[in-house]
Parts: C-alpha cells; sequence; structure tokens
C-alpha cells in the first residue's frame, strides 16, 4: 500500500496524516505541491489539512491552482483514491472533484473541539471499516468549514448515498449537518473533522483510525 | 532625503531623558544623525535595554545540571534527555494589543515563535497569558475578542498547538491588557543555533519577508505609559503573516540542516538594529549593512525607517560562504527573500550605508553595552492589614458566585478558538492545569503551565512571586511531570515610581527564592514596565512559565475522579482568606496578606505526589477558590458529583499553598495513607466523588447545574 501526502507552503496537517497512514500499514511519500506529477503506483492521495497559502482569500482557491492539482485532478479521473481532510477538502471542492464549499462557520468563530459524529454510509473504502450508522468521535479545527451546497445538489448527494458523515451537533452551521461527502465515483472523501487526529489510546480514543485501517484493507488485495 | 535637525523635542519624542542624550554625545563625540539618534533610541529604551531591571535580574538563578542556555539568547533551552531539548520563553506584547488587539496578540505570537525556531527548534506548544479590565469595561469586550481572535489567527495557520494559559479580570488592567505569549519548541542538542556572528567578512544575509513601514517606533512605544493619544500610536503596530511566518520556519529549520548558518537572529523589537548589533555585540564584531539591499515593499523608504522597521517574519543571519547557493536555494524553494545586505567587520563598529551615503557610523559596543542602567530608588511594599472578619457564607451560594465569574468559570470559549491539538502529539488538552505535549516519535511528554496572582503580588510581592512559582510548581507535579525550568514575563507599572520599583524588586526577590527552593531555574523572560495609563498602574503581573518532563506517558496523572473515588487532600489547611477569590468575588473585599509560601513544603509535597503517582486517579492543585473549586472543577470534568464534608469557609474556600486534592479509589488511598505517613506528609480524607450532585458541608446542588453556569458564564460575561 502506497500513500501520497500533497505539501502546501501552509500545511499543517500533513505530518499528522503521514503518521495515521504509516501507524495503518502504508508506505508514504510526501508530494510537494510545486511537483506537477505524482509518484507512481500510489494507492492513496492525502490533501491535508492546514492554511496552504495562508487562505487569505477563499481557502483552498489558491492551492487548486498550484501545478501538483492538476494531476491531482487526473489521478481522481483515472479512478484515484484521494482523502482530502479540512483544508483539504476545501482544495477538493475548489478543484472541483467534490461538490458544494466551505463557507465561514456559522458563529464566525474558529472551532477546535471533539464532536460526534455519525457514519452515513459504509460503501466507500474510506468508510468501509464503520458501519453505517455508527456514532464516532473525531474533532474539528477550522474556521471556515460550514458546507454549502444548492438544493439539487444536495438531493443527489442523497439519492446517491454520497453524505459520509454527518454532526451530531453541528458546529458550524453546514447543511443537513453534512461533515464530509463522497464523489460521484465514491473514491474521492472530503470532511473537515480530522481522522489523523484519533488514531491511538495517547489521543483520548482512536474512532480515525478504522478509516485509515479500512482504507487499506479495501484497496489491497488480500 | 534630507534628515531632520535634532532638537529637544525630537530628542524627548525618541523617548530619551536629557542626561541619556548627553550620554550618547560623549560616546560618539559628536552630534548623532537623525538614523543614529532613532538607533540609539531603540537600543536604550527600557524594552531592549532592560535598564531598569537588569541589575535585579542578575539576582536571579539560571543554571542547573539542566539548563544547556540560560537568559541572553533568544529563548532558554533544558536538557531533556536522549539528546534532544526543549527551548523556550514568554513575551509581552501588552501595548500592541491594547492599541490594535487582534494583530497586536497575533504578532506577539509570531514573535515568540521566531524567537523559538531561531534557535533551531520546531515550536510543539504555546500558551498565553491574558488579563484584561472589568469584564463590564466598554473596551474589555472588544479586546478579548480581537485579542483571542488575534492569537487564534496566527497560532493556528503557523500550526502549533495552543495547550495552556490564563485569563483574567480586574479594574486594574482597564487601560492596559496584558498579554503574555509562550512558546516552546524541541531541538536536538547538537544542532541549536546562537546569535554570536564569528569571522571577519562574513555575509549578513536578511531572510524572509520584505521590510515596511510598520512598526517604526514599536519598541520604543511599548516603553510608554499610556494616555489620551493612544489612538495615533496605532501606526507603530505592526501586521502579521503567519503563512510567511510558516515558510520561514520550514525555511530556516532546512537550511540549519546544510551547515550554512553561522549565527541567527530573528529581528524583533527594533528590527534590523537591534538584531544587528546583538549579533556583532556577540561575536565581538563589528557589522556593515547597506540598505540599498534590503527587499523593501515600499518606496522611498529612508534608513531612519528602515533600521526601526518592525515588519514581521524576518531573520538575520550570519552565512557560510561557501553554501550561499545551497541556502538560497532553501528560500527560493518557500518563496522567500533571501539577501546579502551587509558582511561582519573587524572593528567595533556599526556603519550604515544607504544610497551612497553613510547614515550612521557608531561604536557598535557602545550600543548594546553602554545602555544605561538605572538602580531606581525603590520602597518595599508595606505590610498588609490584617484581615478583618469574613462572615461564613454558604457554601453553594458561593461557589455558585465563584463560577459566575468569568475569573473562575471554565476557559473553554478561548481555548475552543486555539487549534490545540494540531500536530496530533496533544496528550491533555487545555482547560485544567498543564497542558501535556508528548515529544514526537518518543514515548516522552512536556507539560506547560502558566501562572500568577497578580492581587497577591500586590499585597505582598515576595510571597506574591514565590506563590506564582510554586503554583506553576504543582500544576507540573499534578499531571506527573518532573518540573525543569521557568520562564518569566515581568508585567509592572512605571519603575520610577519607587512603590512600583518595590512591586518589581519584591517579586523579583520572590521568584528567585522559589525557583531555587524547587529547582527551576529561569532560562529566559522579559520585562514589560511602564503598564500604566494617566498614571494608573496594572496589579503587579509576574507571568510565570513553567515547563516539566514526562519520563514515559504512562506515568502521567491524566485520568478523571470516578463514581465512589475518595476526595483526599494532600498539604496542610490553615484557611487562609486574605486575598482570596472568595472574598474579592463575593464580599468585593482586597484585604489582608498574600497566603505564605512554605517552599520546602511545596517541594516535599510535589516530591510525594509524583512518587506515588500509580496511586493517585486524579489530581489537581488548589489555588484560587481553595478546595471547594478545585472539588468542583474536579467533579465538573468527571461527570460526576462530589462531596465535601466540611462547610466552613476557611476549609472550603482558603486558599492555604502547597495543597493538592487527589481522586483515590478506596484501595488505592489506604496505601496513600501509609506512604504519606512514612512521608511525614498531611495527608487527610475530606469527602468522595459520586451521585449527581454538589455537596458542600449542609449545602447542596445539582452538578449539572452548576456546570451550566461554569460553561456559559465566560462567553455570557464577555464574548
Amino acid at each position: 500500500m502506497k500513500a501520497g501526502v500533497i505539501v502546501f507552503p501552509g500545511s499543517n496537517c500533513d505530518r499528522d496524516m503521514a503518521v495515521a497512514f504509516e501507524k495503518a500499514g502504508a508506505d508514504v511519500q510526501m508530494i510537494w505541491h510545486k511537483d506537477s506529477s505524482l509518484p507512481s503506483g500510489l494507492d492513496v492521495l492525502g490533501v491535508p489539512g492546514g492554511f496552504s497559502f495562508g487562505d487569505y482569500l477563499r481557502c483552498g482557491a489558491i492551492a487548486a491552482q498550484s501545478p501538483i492539482c492538476r494531476a491531482v485532478v487526473d489521478f481522481a479521473g483515472k479512478g484515484g483514491h484521494i482523502l482530502g481532510v479540512c483544508n483539504g477538502f476545501q482544495v477538493l471542492t475548489e478543484t472541483g472533484l467534490l461538490p458544494g464549499a466551505l463557507m465561514r462557520n456559522s458563529n464566525l468563530k474558529f472551532i477546535c473541539k471533539n464532536v460526534e459524529l455519525t457514519v452515513a454510509t459504509d460503501d466507500s473504502a474510506f468508510t468501509s471499516g464503520y458501519e453505517r450508522g455508527a456514532q464516532i468521535t473525531v474533532p474539528v479545527a477550522h474556521h471556515d468549514g460550514n458546507y454549502v451546497i444548492d438544493q439539487d445538489g444536495l438531493s443527489r448527494l442523497r439519492d446517491e448515498d454520497r453524505i459520509a458523515f454527518t454532526y451530531a451537533s453541528n458546529p458550524n452551521g453546514s447543511v443537513a449537518d453534512i461533515a464530509g461527502v463522497l464523489s460521484e465515483n465514491r473514491r474521492v472523501l472530503g470532511m473537515m473533522p480530522h481522522p489523523e487526529r484519533r488514531v491511538e489510546a495517547a489521543h483520548g480514543g482512536e474512532d480515525g483510525a478504522a478509516m485509515f485501517r479500512g482504507l487499506i484493507d479495501a484497496l489491497v488485495p488480500a | 532625503m534630507d534628515e531632520p535637525q535634532i532638537t529637544e523635542d525630537l530628542i524627548a519624542a525618541h523617548g530619551l531623558k536629557p542626561d541619556e542624550y548627553q550620554r550618547i554625545l560623549e560616546i560618539i563625540g559628536r552630534e548623532p544623525s537623525f538614523t543614529e539618534l532613532g538607533i540609539f533610541s531603540a537600543m536604550w529604551n527600557e524594552h531592549c535595554s532592560y535598564k531598569s531591571s537588569k541589575h535585579w535580574l542578575r539576582t536571579l538563578p539560571t543554571d542547573g545540571p539542566q539548563v544547556i542556555c540560560g537568559p541572553g539568547e533568544n529563548a532558554g533551552i533544558v536538557d531533556i534527555g536522549d539528546g534532544q531539548a526543549v527551548v523556550f520563553k514568554m513575551e509581552s506584547h501588552n501595548h500592541p494589543s491594547y492599541i490594535e488587539p487582534y494583530q497586536g496578540a497575533a504578532t506577539g505570537v509570531g514573535g515568540i515563535l521566531r524567537d523559538v525556531f531561531t534557535m533551531g527548534a520546531r515550536p510543539v506548544a504555546a500558551m498565553n497569558s491574558l488579563s484584561f479590565g472589568a469584564p463590564d469595561h466598554p473596551r474589555t469586550r472588544t479586546l478579548v475578542n480581537g485579542v483571542v481572535a488575534g492569537i487564534g489567527g496566527y497560532g493556528n495557520c503557523f500550526g502549533v498547538p495552543n495547550v495552556g494559559g490564563e485569563v483574567r479580570f480586574d479594574p486594574a488592567y482597564n487601560g492596559n491588557c496584558l498579554v503574555n505569549a509562550f512558546a516552546a519548541g524541541i531541538a536536538d542538542t547538537d544542532k541549536i543555533f546562537y546569535s554570536a556572528a564569528s569571522g571577519v567578512g562574513m555575509p549578513v544575509v536578511y531572510l524572509g519577508a520584505k521590510t515596511g513601514r510598520d512598526g517604526v517606533g514599536g519598541a520604543t512605544m511599548a516603553s510608554a505609559e499610556f494616555d489620551d493619544t493612544i489612538e495615533e500610536k496605532r501606526p507603530t503596530v505592526q501586521v502579521g503573516d503567519p503563512f510567511t511566518e510558516k515558510r520561514l520556519l520550514e525555511a530556516c529549520l532546512e537550511l540549519m540542516q546544510t551547515g550554512a548558518v553561522i549565527s541567527i537572529q530573528d529581528m524583533g523589537a527594533a528590527g534590523l538594529t537591534c538584531s544587528a548589533v546583538e549579533m556583532g555585540d556577540k561575536g565581538d564584531l563589528g557589522v556593515k549593512l547597506e540598505l540599498d539591499r534590503v527587499p523593501v515593499r515600499e518606496d522611498h523608504m529612508t534608513a531612519y525607517e528602515m533600521m526601526l522597521s518592525e515588519s514581521q517574519e524576518r531573520m538575520l543571519m550570519v552565512l557560510n560562504p561557501e553554501l550561499e547557493a545551497e541556502a538560497k536555494a532553501i528560500f527560493d524553494k518557500w518563496d522567500l527573500d533571501f539577501a546579502i545586505v551587509g558582511e561582519t567587520i573587524a572593528e567595533d563598529r556599526f556603519l550604515i550605508l544607504h544610497g551612497n551615503e553613510v547614515k550612521a557610523d557608531l561604536p557598535l559596543k557602545a550600543l548594546s553595552g553602554t545602555a544605561p542602567e538605572y538602580q531606581r530608588p525603590w520602597v518595599p511594599t508595606p505590610a498588609a492589614t490584617p484581615l478583618a472578619d469574613v462572615p461564613e457564607v454558604d457554601p453553594i451560594d458561593a461557589l455558585r458566585a465563584l463560577v459566575s465569574s468569568p475569573n473562575y468559570a471554565s476557559k473553554q470559549w478561548v481555548w475552543e478558538q486555539y487549534d490545540h491539538m494540531v500536530m496530533a502529539d496533544t496528550i491533555v488538552a487545555p482547560g485544567l492545569g498543564a497542558g501535556v505535549v508528548r515529544v514526537h516519535g518518543t514515548d516522552k511528554a512536556l507539560a506547560f503551565t502558566s501562572d500568577v496572582t497578580p492581587r497577591y503580588v500586590r499585597a505582598n510581592p515576595v510571597e506574591g512571586g514565590k506563590q506564582a512559582v510554586a503554583e506553576a510548581f504543582r500544576n507540573l507535579c499534578a499531571v506527573g511531570a518532573r518540573p525543569l525550568a521557568t520562564t518569566d514575563n515581568l508585567n509592572f507599572g512605571n519603575p520610577e515610581k519607587p512603590e512600583i520599583m518595590g512591586q518589581l524588586v519584591g517579586a523579583i526577590q520572590g521568584i528567585g527564592a522559589a525557583c531555587t527552593a524547587l529547582d527551576m531555574p529561569i532560562v529566559s523572560g522579559n520585562v514589560s514596565l511602564y503598564n500604566e495609563t494617566d498614571g494608573e498602574p496594572i496589579l503587579p503581573t509576574p507571568t510565570i512559565g513553567a515547563v516539566g518532563l514526562v519520563d514515559h506517558v504512562d506515568h502521567l496523572i491524566a485520568g478523571t475522579a470516578r463514581e465512589g473515588d475518595l476526595a483526599i487532600l494532600l498539604g496542610e489547611t490553615v484557611g487562609h482568606l486574605g486575598q482570596s477569590a472568595l472574598l474579592a468575588e463575593v464580599f468585593n473585599r482586597h484585604e489582608g496578606d498574600a497566603p505564605p509560601v512554605d517552599l520546602e513544603a511545596e517541594r516535599r509535597h510535589g516530591e510525594f505526589l509524583r512518587d506515588n503517582r500509580t496511586l493517585v486517579q486524579a489530581a489537581t492543585d488548589l489555588s484560587d477558590g481553595g478546595l471547594a473549586l478545585a472539588a468542583f472543577e474536579m467533579a465538573e470534568a468527571a461527570g460526576v458529583g462530589v462531596t465535601l464534608d466540611d462547610g466552613a469557609t476557611a476549609h472550603a474556600f482558603g486558599e492555604d499553598q502547597g495543597r493538592y486534592l487527589l481522586a483515590c479509589s478506596f484501595d488505592q488511598a489506604e496505601a496513600l495513607m501509609v506512604a504519606a505517613a512514612r512521608a511525614e506528609v498531611p495527608v487527610a480524607t475530606v469527602g468522595r466523588f459520586g451521585g449527581d450532585r454538589v455537596r458542600i458541608g449542609a449545602s447542596q446542588a445539582e452538578l449539572a447545574e452548576l456546570a451550566q453556569i461554569y460553561r456559559t458564564s465566560f462567553a455570557a460575561a464577555v464574548a
């Protein structure tokens, strides 16, 4: 299992994501944003949290224009698996790989705390390690996690079972309590909560570990 | 461009006293140029020269087997074993934060982070100690919201977890809030970088962001009292760019791996001036700077402006010239400026060239070495008058009053705006007591706390100084950490007033005694004076930041009380109510002496707790609000009720020092009692945890009701 983690100059959860992939048994390669191609043979690509280019404009908007993002879009087009967390989710919506957008939190403040999530679907490599409907605890840490999508888009997400996670208690004003969504082919997941911050007992719980383990189990032929 | 004439008004506007100006004339033997006047003003202001405090700071204990580098560098360095060190410091950004709360606080965080990574350490933890005016003062709400957003805005983007701090309110801070920012990083002991230049003719390199006009004169502003012209001072506040700081961090750490860095210094207060002088002074070298090569973001900047700009996210480095290409490539990779702006020279000279003109030509050593040093007159703080009778109160009513106050309510509203988990090594989040961060890739952890009780310091600077250190010691011991060392951030009023100087002297004496007795040497620090508005001083606030080491994360005391656990009090209770939180919040009385601190007992009790940590389910130190507030906080964190048997006011709310509240199972408690008897340490069972009510003596309330007040009062008061 080979995982790549994209590094923008303002990424700050890149190491955390790499550690979580490694803990689950993956070989991890860090990929600089100025590269224009991905290493060959990647099974999964991580787009980490942080403030890719300072996020002084719309979060993720500049990152989506960086050389590596063309390769990321190509990778998705060929059926590659991509996990975008927090700023990574924002970048993926800016590239158009995922629908909707992330707006400023409804209380206008940065929010860092553990939240309860409901696993809304187990039908993806990312969520295969959970049972549908399971309640898990994972932290959020963002200023712009208020997910918005138009009514038609929301209906499609629902009809196609592409809402991956919902908040039990909505912290940021997201439409329909959405915390994470899947692409049409179910191989791109964007989510605001940070599963990589909840992968060992020292984190106070390990609910995020099942995502990385499940992903590896699903992608590596037994 | 022609420089202004030197006049008496111009000298005064630079914060220089007439006798200080005379001294400049004697040193250089002629009238200074405008740029030179600016340079002297920057180097000799209180903020950079410590001219009022230096004499007393020298009395502090700064050494110990664990200390790799004490005060004098960008930050202190302490050995944590296995070839690693923790690098830390606390610094104030009080005046800028009052003028422009968001940017003032943000750049305070930026400055302290740079102090840490300049030395080769990756920042792993931050804390903030904040003091604001009365909650109902018209400016408080703006300041709280702006400062908290600024700290979060900078630290969250940079990517350092904020794991602790303090927030307090008192009318004495109405015109002068305090923002004390702490940062700690981890470095390999064989890859630590210092500021002393070495080698003649070595290139001096400018790194990071471009220079603008922001912050010109900031250090001088920070050394002045406030009055009603404060709004005019807004342009002296710098603007922060955490994204650039993040890139500067990564670029510097990469650069340091190459061997290209001979010495390095961040540009903080008085920017280019202070950094260049410090590097030359420490290396016994002169420095020549050619300002035409400085990357600027504004046109027509003068030498004066460039030398005094406090633009953020900049560093100055002496480069190994053989590795110039490699060094430049790293800064190109991170899209940061890299410019050779000068060189080291053999003679003792600070030579500034701009547009083919000599703008300053000064003896470099004299700029820092001969900075004025004052033995300011001081009077000891008079002994506090004895405390008159305090009527008995209903303990639950009193507890309700405390948790309704933003001083003692949960600070969740604050720390939820800070990313306290980034880097995925935070083991104990902020909230109660010390924050704990694992040393990445190891089983060791570091504990961080910041403490001071200003009303104690006002009543009795010596005991108050001791108490600040003792409380920090206890907070570290309460998570099972071994206290290692301390940084101090001394915030006081105008030192030219003998009674204020007396507070400073007394506090330093107390801090020194405690740091010696508790083996927590001071390795770095900062002094902020002139915290007065229209002559009204702040409460004396010597903030103590302290770091402790946990050898293995399994040795942490990080549990919560369980149903049925006994509540055990470690330490002696006399019932000291002078200057207590109860007295202030319930009776609005500020009377009596500060509680005395028995340093020997502090040490024994802390060591006893660490030695017996396996017998303890949960622990917390006792401080403001005494046993009642500690028991409530412990119960609230665990979500179980608590019963305290004795509801007498002095017993429940006295603030005697050297005490901890422990939660132990019955079996653990028995073993603990035996160990305590053997160690001759006082322990007593004072109640038990369980149920869903808080009972103190004969009075009681639902835990949920009190918890609701505790969780919401802060935001209700100031959000």
